[in-house]
């Protein structure tokens, strides 16, 4: 398997790497869209971000990726239950960031009769998809915009019931799926549909670097990294385990995070400034905000992580407005300057 | 070896060393994007390729239909059935490891099929999830597309094109010009065993940055495919560091045909190459060159040097005409192209016989056959390690069809409609786009004005590139309906061909004032633009005019009639009600 580039070595694309950063200390901010232009890292930084993860516990033998600790199990194997009255057994596994490839059958990505214990043995079976190895961890869609659209209905229904029910060929079964969605994409081949786009919680817009030093930068360490990749990735490995660490603090520290009513109420009023619809918008925001101050090791969410958090959070979710040319990111910001000064 | 490369600017030479180029390093450089139409030239181009490359290595055709299963691999049918469990066919992509995959016809290749491409090329391999498969194989390719588009914006995919180190157009060159060089396989070989230990020195990297931004190009990938490329180039000519003239090579090759300005060389130091066909008089000078050194300085010059002497004569009129259409700085003309059949949507399977038109889903087909199988072979007299599918087994996909339809804007530009309605129409553009989007249409917005009607933005689905297209038309000059009408008439010729509904929206004020033939003079014009109403009325293409005159005109109506088209007189109107009142007509909802 081809190693990936290190995080820590992605030049540039702060808001893009923040992102990701948030999304994996609170999975409930539900998932990250990153959209720009052509060659800017973005499928890059999405595979570093997996090989710099910490572990988590899974029980032994489970494909549904079941956590030990969880009350009781609901996966199609009952794996809790098969082990009887003793302690649940688990083992530490890597958080699983599994690839959506654009022409994947619905067969794999639901997951379907397992055909060789079928032929063979004449078994019924069932044979996991992507959603079940997804479960805990992250699903990655490149070209996001460019997925089938029976595809797409099948993830939206699966992203806001957390739960993949699978009824063909004979096989009835339903397992845990929660997941954080990551779509990438250029928006010159496509756009995305609605209904996906809000399932996003944070959306980030890419550009490619125009300051000389950056690309020089960004193509000295590519070059690098193809030349000697163990090399490079050793020369960049303390940098990788330290932002481990951080993301493990934040992790842990996140249930600490005070959010008050004062911060509650500056996410409110931005989003009835902006006029976004539904709650989606204010609970995002608070949520990105609070993984924020996390990381950031600090005591409560204050102005300052939500005015970071602000045009990620909000700037998809904006009613769509042919007629004003201002993209939705200057809008967000020009709203948060507003209400930031008062 | 060296003579052929250095000063000589011939564009058959350059095509040589480019062939050269990706056999040293296949997925390195990328691979070529080559337009050219089929015949001598590019065939001797492509036996120049295939004699240069290590015979060892696979130089696999990819039909332009590809279809996902071959593509990326799945189920081996034959085998599957014999040894009674699935067994992987490897695709195209994984096939083709180490070596090349070649594509005619890249301009239509689908959206899908680019994707994979891409996939493979940035990350050398395939992932397969597909048939109740999941692998991973190598698939470390260079890709030779040839791009056998005619028009200007009948192109390869950006998405492709961007991750393909050398732009090849092949278009002017002569058979008489495509003599034999000296480049021989041996050269080659031996410059792959020694591209390893390449050394370049980071004033290279610096230098082909900095050529990169002078030059205007958006994606960094650019750089780094020139650096691969100068690094080939070294090993090419047997050295073992890169030096100033590889640099300067691959800026030629892989910088200057992406170029979307041209650079600012000061002239007073002379270019390598000394007949520099149009340096600008702007001594603007960049603002990004204080803290350099000396040294960098100099080899980013001739670098720029050598990209800008090779960037064709000619492209800053098209590029002055480029932005003209679109205000933006990395605009592709992709989507247009990428008219994918959309195979519909799978309705999932039923029982039934492949006939024709019913497309045998084979999973589908063994999946179901499984569980019999051991009951099966008990009835047989002798046991056989077969799978046994029987005529009931057999499932057939079904497809939910569902036509796109492709709305195309005729937008009248010219003097006689005031500007304000030219607004106007514009916002009733954008509302009636972000109305087609939501149901996933597409549009496709003509400008006409002067003599000329002219396709501003080709079928899109995406609202970005259509909104910031349609803030660049400018308005002004006569008013051309004929040739709008017959441009409109051919777009949706195209549309159709592709299978899919095209509905034309006129919208004008009917006040023809140039002819077909570009002269002025009222009768004539309105004579041509009744002939041509007449010609369009009589396709069946479904129309629309919008009468966008202060009174209604009599003109527009006639027009319509001719057309065979819905009218609709809106004098003062505003965007929101235009699209209202085309919405209304329920024309662009008619056929789905």
């Amino acid at each position: 398997m081809a190693l990936a580039f290190p995080f820590s070595a992605i030049v540039g694309q702060d808001e893009m790497k923040l992102a990701l950063l948030i999304a994996a200390v609170d999975p409930s901010v539900g998932g990250v869209l990153v959209f720009g232009d052509r060659g800017t890292g973005k499928s890059t930084a999405v595979r570093a971000l997996a090989a710099l993860l910490p572990v988590m516990k899974v029980v032994n033998g489970c494909r549904y990726n079941c956590d030990p600790n969880a009350p009781a199990s609901q996966c199609a194997q009952d794996c809790t239950a098969r082990q009887g009255d003793h302690a649940v057994k688990g083992h530490k596994a890597p958080v699983p960031v599994v690839d959506l490839p654009l022409g994947a059958t619905e067969d794999r990505v639901v997951g379907a009769l397992d055909l060789e214990r079928a032929l063979t043995q004449g078994e019924k079976a069932f044979e996991p998809g992507l959603l079940a190895r997804a479960h805990r961890g992250f699903l990655y869609i490149d070209e996001v915009n460019l997925l089938e659209d029976h595809l797409v209905d099948l993830l939206l229904d699966v992203a806001a019931s957390g739960e993949n029910v699978v009824e063909r060929e004979g096989v009835s079964i339903r397992h845990p799926a929660r997941f954080v969605l990551i779509g990438s994409g250029n928006p010159e081949e496509g756009e995305l549909r609605p209904q996906l786009l809000d399932r996003f919680g944070l959306s980030v817009e890419v550009k490619t670097p125009t300051d000389l030093k950056t690309r020089i930068e960004v193509v000295r360490r590519r070059d690098a990294f193809e030349r000697d990749p163990e090399a490079f990735l050793e020369h960049w490995k303390r940098q990788d385990a330290k932002v481990r660490r951080k993301l493990e603090k934040a992790k842990d520290h996140l249930a600490d995070v005070r959010v008050d009513d004062h911060a509650l109420t500056r996410a409110a009023e931005l989003c009835m400034a902006l006029g976004t619809d539904g709650l989606r918008g204010e609970l995002t925001l608070i949520r990105a905000a609070r993984a924020l101050a996390s990381l950031e090791g600090a005591e409560a969410v204050e102005d300052a992580h939500l005015q970071r958090v602000a045009a990620p959070a909000l700037r998809h979710r904006l009613r769509r407005n042919p007629l004003d040319d201002s993209g939705s990111t200057t809008r967000v910001e020009r709203a948060v300057e507003e209400l930031f000064a008062a | 070896m060296n003579d052929d490369r250095a000063p000589q600017l011939s564009p058959w030479a350059d095509a040589c060393v480019a062939a050269a180029l990706v056999a040293v390093d296949p997925h390195g450089v990328g691979g070529a994007l080559v337009r050219a139409l089929p015949g001598p030239v590019r065939d001797r181009w492509l036996d120049l390729l295939r004699s240069l490359l290590p015979p060892a290595l696979p130089l696999r055709r990819l039909p332009a239909h590809v279809t996902d299963d071959r593509l990326l691999g799945g189920l081996d049918l034959a085998a599957t059935l014999q040894a009674g469990r699935p067994v992987a066919e490897r695709g195209l992509l994984a096939e083709a490891d180490g070596g090349i995959v070649l594509m005619a016809m890249a301009e239509r290749a689908t959206p899908s099929s680019i994707a994979h491409l891409g996939a493979a090329l940035d990350r050398g391999e395939v992932i397969l999830e597909r048939d109740g498969l999941a692998m991973r194989l190598l698939a470390r390719i260079g890709v030779v597309a040839f791009d056998e588009g005619v028009a200007d914006d009948e192109r390869a995919a950006p998405a492709l094109a961007d991750r393909l180190g050398f732009h090849l157009d092949l278009h002017r060159i002569t058979v008489r010009d495509a003599i034999d060089l000296e480049l021989d396989p041996e050269t080659v070989a031996m410059a792959r065993e020694r591209l390893r230990e390449v050394t370049l020195a980071d004033d290279v990297i610096e230098a082909l940055c900095g050529a990169s931004l002078a030059l205007g190009i958006a994606s960094v990938r650019a750089a780094i495919l020139a650096l691969r490329v100068a690094r080939a180039a070294a090993a090419l000519d047997g050295r073992e560091a890169v030096e100033a003239a590889d640099a300067a090579l691959a800026a030629r090759l892989v910088l200057a045909p992406r170029a979307t300005q041209l650079p600012f060389v000061e002239s007073d130091e002379p270019p390598a190459d000394d007949d520099t066909p149009d340096d600008p008089p702007d001594d603007q000078e960049g603002e990004e060159q204080e803290a350099q050194p000396e040294e960098v300085q100099r080899l980013e010059d001739m670098v720029l040097a050598a990209a800008a002497a090779a960037i064709p004569e000619g492209l800053l009129a098209m590029l002055r005409l480029e932005s003209l259409r679109r205000s933006g700085r990395s605009a592709g003309t992709a989507g247009a192209f990428q008219a994918s059949k959309l195979r519909g949507r799978p309705l999932g399977t039923r029982r039934g016989l492949p006939r024709a038109g019913a497309r045998l889903n084979l999973v589908e087909t063994l999946r179901a056959a499984a569980p019999w199988q051991p009951l099966r072979r008990q009835e047989r007299p002798r046991p056989v390690q077969r799978v046994e599918v029987r005529q009931d087994d057999f499932r057939v996909t079904r497809f939910k069809q569902r036509t796109e339809s492709t709305a195309i804007f005729a937008v009248d530009a010219s003097g006689s409609s005031a500007l304000h309605r030219l607004a106007e129409a514009k916002g009733a553009v954008e509302l009636l786009l972000a109305d087609c989007y939501v149901r996933r249409d597409r549009v496709s917005v003509l400008a006409f004005r002067g003599a000329l009607a002219e396709l501003v933005l080709p079928p899109t689905r995406s609202l970005a590139r259509a909104k910031r297209t349609l803030g660049g038309i400018p308005g002004g000059g006569g008013t051309p309906i004929a040739t709008a009408i017959d441009t409109a008439r051919d777009l949706a010729d195209q549309v159709r061909r592709a299978g899919q509904t095209p509905v034309v929206v006129l919208l004008t004020d009917g006040r023809a004032n140039v002819a077909r033939d570009g002269t002025g003079g009222r009768a004539q014009a309105h004579a041509d633009a009744m002939r041509s109403a007449r010609s369009i009325g009589e396709t069946g293409i479904m129309c629309l005019v919008i009468d966008t005159s202060a009174k209604p005109e009599p003109k527009a109506r006639e027009l319509a009639d001719a057309m065979g088209a819905h009218y609709l007189a809106l004098p003062r109107a505003d965007a929101a009600m235009l699209s209202a009142a085309v919405r209304s007509t329920g024309v662009l909802e008619g056929r789905r």
